[in-house]
């Protein structure tokens, strides 16, 4: 089982508590009616489904019911970072080198 | 530290048996009372908690106590706050009356849960029974509250006690919460 940190309650706990929501930092358009179909697709559908380090969206769904982002390896399934939803995407390379990969 | 100020609050249903009674550990209902979902931003926060009667806590999973009252923190922006049993009617105006315009949300959810106390040396031991939380009393003090899942049912945990802790889970799921608790406990006396 992962333990997934949460930056709200600063406590480590089971996965269990916790739902993962894909790719994190995707924008929605800002402004829909001039917004093509082909870049809704790409909004909606399109995920870079990187195999690596991936920065992705989670919730404290049976905890404090915060959304968050973490970065984690998808191929070690550790986890390198934790941060509150808003703050900026870390440098994904540099967390990479940190990690040894 | 000892118990809380949470005694006049969180008390024994007199007319229920116990759901659990042996020497390590007791399962009781607790008694009914008032609890609202209160949601706002920092700048309300002081207004809120002189309204109801006990500052709103800021630290992640702590909760704080005063005569009848508790606010038990649930996220940063979030709060549930008991009093007792019908209550919620002055404390919903004095709030409100206190907040006027600016924005939050006060709900009353008292009917949503209902409350267990669990309580005895192997109180921690039973919870984790279905319960992935380190309740170890460094970790886990007292005071300490938190929304989790207890096998597969949401619930909240909070410890009003060394050894004691109140047990919400949503109307519907606590005899499944109870009745799980109860059957893990008979491990403690089949040895
Ligand atoms: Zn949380």
């Amino acid at each position: 089982m992962l333990l997934v940190y949460c930056p709200y309650c600063k406590v480590e706990r089971a996965e269990t508590e916790f739902s993962c929501r894909g790719e994190a930092h995707i924008a929605r358009p800002s402004d829909p009616s001039q917004t093509s179909d082909e870049d809704w697709v790409h909004y909606l559908y399109m995920r870079s489904n990187t195999k690596g380090i991936y920065a992705e969206r989670w919730r404290h769904i049976h905890g404090c019911g915060r959304f968050f982002n973490a970065v984690r390896d998808t191929v070690s399934d550790n986890f390198l970072k934790f941060y509150k939803a808003g703050e900026p995407m870390p440098d994904l390379e540099a967390l990479a080198k940190e990690a040894g990969k | 530290m000892s118990d809380l100020m949470a005694s006049d609050l969180i008390t024994p249903d007199a007319g229920e048996p116990p759901l659990l009674s042996i020497n390590e550990v007791s399962i009781l209902k607790a008694a009914p009372l008032t609890r609202l979902s209160l949601r706002l931003r920092e700048a309300s926060l002081k207004a809120a908690g002189s309204a109801f009667g006990v500052d709103l806590p800021v630290l992640p999973l702590s909760s704080a106590t005063a005569d009848k009252r508790a606010a038990l923190w649930m996220g940063p922006d979030e709060w549930t706050l008991f009093a007792p049993e019908n209550t919620s009617q002055s404390v919903v105006s004095d709030i409100e009356g206190k907040l006027g315009a600016e924005p939050h949300s006060l709900v009353d959810v008292s009917e949503r849960s209902e409350a267990i106390i669990v309580s005895g040396q192997r109180a921690a031991w039973l919870l984790n029974t279905g319960i992935f939380v380190d309740f170890s009393i460094d970790t886990f003090p007292v005071g300490t509250v938190s929304r989790t899942i207890f096998h597969k049912s949401p619930v909240m945990v909070w410890r009003i006690g060394d050894e004691a802790f109140v047990v919400e889970a949503w109307v519907s799921f606590m005899d499944y919460v109870s009745g799980l608790l109860v059957q893990s406990a008979s491990e403690l006396s089949a040895a």
